[in-house]
């Protein structure tokens, strides 16, 4: 038995052990964590943060795959706190949700001891399950290194850990949200802006666009909802960026962690290639782009292999432009001052966004309920009949009644979803992904990359170890992500977490969620506890595993899951302001009675 | 039913809406804001008016507060407050029951029934009838629009209209539309709970409620430019 403060880890020094060949073979390791206050200064200003060992973000813990692992947790605040792993496979009781499988919270001057084996290896986190903790500092990387040779090969490898600072408490973000859901948002349609856009495209063009969503009362520019944050990587604001090593012709593995509450980032590093390896700490077939959008706690994986001593860039731009997580890696590891990246437009959503005809929902009728949709026949969707870019969006509900689509008033892309008969139309899960995710663009986001660049998508991701059950679906679950941005208000299936019931899995079976993201905002969906495969077109084998899968506004996307880890599990968006409104749910894994 | 005995009950409904394990997603939050302005120029009289709302709940349940009054020249001209208990009924509509207590110019008890909420075009909207102690019943409109010239920069047209559905001598007003209190707030949001604003208000009475005001001697109708602040506390 090994003791070590997990404080004293040194994701560098480790790295390079690690690429000398040196193994930190450990049968168990114990390691301590302890949750206080501190003072931060990320923003310019002195501000509390709630950090781990005195640190935000926390220390690299670095795991064995193998490993059966101790964690004490001590709470040195004078509130309840938690550390939940994101992305593990554990014991429920270890998840470190409050309120879940008995897990009552840490409270202050408490020690909590998780102790669980480490069955997979990977890039992944940790972060406070407790209020708005993981906005305030509660947050750190966590790496697991596998059981045998890594099929990723580096000479070499830094943990790249971004978050969003604000100096306002989580409490009063969430408090002013409430009161002014535009509150955050300085990108709004102004009267100057009219003038200008009108001279540009037309008066009576720019008034009707103008009236169009008006008329919806929602904003174009309603791209995040909380802004003012300072963004760090491991750490470092944008004035004094994260600074690392490399040496040419080295394979440099970047884990990249998106440990923010709020924000989106657009990675890229100009002049570089980015080999992504993994998502989510799952190996995936390499696939080489020019930049990535990574989602709110996603994790990728990428080797960069610089081919001269220049110092390369490593930028991540929030995704409302709002600004910039930066750092550089030069040869001798100081910083290489290189200038601020010219900041991309901001973009705004297009009415293609809505995919739903909100206006015309009718809520009120619709089964507010977990529906199961497992009876259906999907051997009668038209899928022949329809063109490849529709078929991306409805993907396997396949029971929409095309002739109802509202076309004309949403645009193509959309459909009036308020019309849809999901009861009436048959539906077969006929073993077959029911649908293909094409490399179209709505899976590629938009990150406003030079013409001819390659932005990674969704589509892009095969697993590289096939996955283990390649059973189809045996039902589908529909979770439909919705908002009522002007009362602050997101649900799941129409209810906020404290008003439904858990969705129920029965221990073993295979079932398809499908995500139907019928607001105007990305939904980074979470659950803990287990992987869900992502229907990306790929063949079953192949599917990606994720524990994030983000839902663009207006899209919808199939996972699939096996229940195999028994346990009471969160399943939510990772947006933590929209979580903390409603956006969530209990899913309960149990041998359920029969016909239950 | 006394204002409070009201309250307490309105706080009551809302704490106990709570689910015995508390969830974030049903915390209770509150809001309250307050513009209080001046005019000392022009024709005008000294005058200061203010006008409060707030509310206090989760997102089903909530106890609003609305108040408002005006100081002229050395006395208090209005004065009222309201409590609401509000309750969303859809996406972007509250109802809301309670209590009026007009403090000037007559001591007078209301029930108050009425809707608020955002009107498509982002129309802030408020309606409400109002039945008094003494059996006369009265409705009041507002309808509010922020047009944003620049991100901080606000200008906001306004206007309220008062019905009543029968004379109320006491009260000085006459059948029908009585008056009418409209005009553009250009506000600067140094931050959003800061800004300070200049208020072009008109005022005007009419028909029956305009001929006893001429008779009284008052000014039927009046426009004053006025300063003043806007904060709001959460």
């Amino acid at each position: 038995m090994r003791s070590k403060r997990a404080g004293w880890l040194n994701g560098l020094r480790l790295g390079i052990l690690m690429a000398a060949g040196l193994s930190t073979a450990a049968a168990a390791g114990t390691y301590e964590l302890t949750i206080g206050e501190t003072e931060v200064s990320f923003s310019g200003d002195n501000a509390k943060a709630f950090a781990v060992n005195g640190e935000v973000p926390g220390p690299l813990l670095r795991f064995k795959e193998g490993e059966d692992v101790t964690i004490h947790v001590t709470n040195t605040l004078d509130v309840p706190t938690s550390v939940h792993w994101h992305g593990l496979l554990l014991p429920g009781d270890m998840d470190g949700v409050p309120g879940f499988n008995g897990f009552p919270g840490i409270a202050p001057g408490e020690t909590f001891t998780y102790r669980f084996p480490i069955r997979q290896a990977g890039t992944y986190w940790y972060h406070a399950h407790s209020a708005y903790q993981e906005q305030e500092g509660v947050y750190g990387p966590l790496v697991i290194d596998p059981k045998g040779a890594d099929p990723v090969k580096a000479d070499r490898e830094h943990v790249i850990f971004l978050s969003d600072w604000t100096d306002e408490r989580g409490a009063q973000v969430h408090a002013n949200l409430k009161a002014m859901p535009d509150y955050y948002n300085y990108a709004q349609n102004t009267l100057l802006g009219f003038f200008r856009e009108a001279s540009e495209e037309g008066f009576s063009e720019t008034l009707a666009e103008r009236a169009a969503w008006g008329e919806m009362r929602m904003m174009p520019s309603d791209i995040a909802d909380v802004s003012g944050y300072t963004f760090l990587m491991n750490g470092q604001p944008e004035r004094t960026p994260w600074a690392g090593t490399f040496k040419p012709h080295e394979r440099v593995r970047l884990r990249l962690i998106n440990g923010s509450a709020m924000t989106y980032f657009d990675f890229r590093i100009p002049g570089h290639k980015l080999q992504v390896v993994q998502a989510d700490g799952q190996n995936v077939e390499p696939v080489s782009v020019d930049e990535l959008r990574i989602a709110v706690a996603e994790t990728y994986d990428v080797i960069v292999t610089p081919h001269s001593a220049a110092p390369l860039q490593l930028i991540a731009e929030a995704m409302d432009r709002s600004g910039f997580a930066l750092g550089t890696l030069s040869t001798d590891g100081a910083p290489a001052n290189l200038p601020r990246p010219e900041q991309r437009p901001r973009g705004e959503l297009a009415m293609s966004d809505m995919g739903m005809n909100h206006a015309g929902m009718d809520h009120g009728s619709m089964d507010q309920g977990d529906m199961d949709h497992g009876s259906m026949d999907h051997s009668q969707m038209p899928h022949d009949a329809m063109p490849q870019e529709e078929m991306s969006h409805t993907m396997d509900h396949g029971s929409m009644n095309h002739g109802e689509m509202d076309h004309e008033a949403m645009g193509h892309e959309a459909m009036g979803h308020g019309k849809m008969d999901h009861g009436a139309m048959p539906m077969k899960n006929d073993g077959a992904p029911p649908s293909a995710l094409s490399r179209d663009h709505e899976l590629v986001p938009s990150v406003g990359a030079p013409e001819g660049a390659r932005v990674l998508s969704y589509a892009d991701l095969r697993a590289l170890e096939d996955n283990d059950d390649l059973r189809a679906p045996m039902r589908e679950i529909e979770v439909r992500l919705g908002g009522t941005m002007e009362r602050y208000l997101w649900t799941i299936n129409g209810k906020k977490f404290s008003e439904a019931e858990p969705i129920k899995l029965n221990y073993g079976e295979r079932a398809r969620l499908t995500f139907i993201n019928e607001s105007m905002m990305n939904h980074p969906m979470h659950l803990h506890g287990m992987f869900v495969e992502l229907e990306n077109g790929q063949p079953r084998e192949k599917q990606p595993r994720k524990h994030i899968v983000n839902v663009g506004p207006g899209r919808s996307y199939s996972v699939e899951i096996t229940a195999d880890e028994p346990g009471e599990w969160a399943f939510h968006c990772h947006l933590l302001y929209h979580m903390a409104s409603g956006m969530m749910r209990k899913v309960v894994v149990a041998e359920l009675p029969e016909g239950a | 039913m006394n204002m409070k005995t009201l309250i307490a009950a309105i706080l009551g409904l809302s704490l106990m809406s709570a689910p015995a394990l508390a969830m974030e997603d049903d915390r209770l939050f509150h809001y309250f804001s307050l513009e209080t302005d001046y005019a000392d120029w022009g024709e005008a009289e000294r005058e200061v008016t203010f006008e409060g709302e707030g509310w206090l709940g989760n997102d089903t349940h909530r106890a609003w507060l609305k108040t408002e009054g005006e100081w002229e020249d050395g006395s208090w001209h209005e004065a009222e407050i309201q409590l609401l208990y509000s309750k969303p009924i859809a996406d972007f509509w509250d109802v809301q029951a309670g209590v009026r207590h007009d403090f000037k110019p007559h001591p007078t008890h209301y029930a108050v029934l009425g809707v608020q909420g955002l009107a498509p075009y982002f129309f802030e909207t408020e309606a409400a009838f109002f039945l008094s102690d003494e059996g006369d019943s009265s409705f009041r409109a507002e309808v509010s629009y922020d047009l944003l010239i620049t991100q901080r920069l606000i200008a906001e047209p306004y206007g309220e209209a008062n019905f009543y559905f029968q004379d109320v001598d006491k009260q000085e007003k006459a059948s029908g539309l009585a008056d009418i209190d409209a005009g553009l707030q250009l506000r600067y949001e140094i931050t959003r709970k800061f800004a300070p604003y200049l208020d072009f208000n008109y005022r005007s009475t009419f028909s029956g409620t305009r001929d006893i005001a001429e008779r009284a001697g008052e000014d039927p109708e009046s426009f004053v430019v006025r300063a003043g602040l806007r904060f709001w506390l959460n």
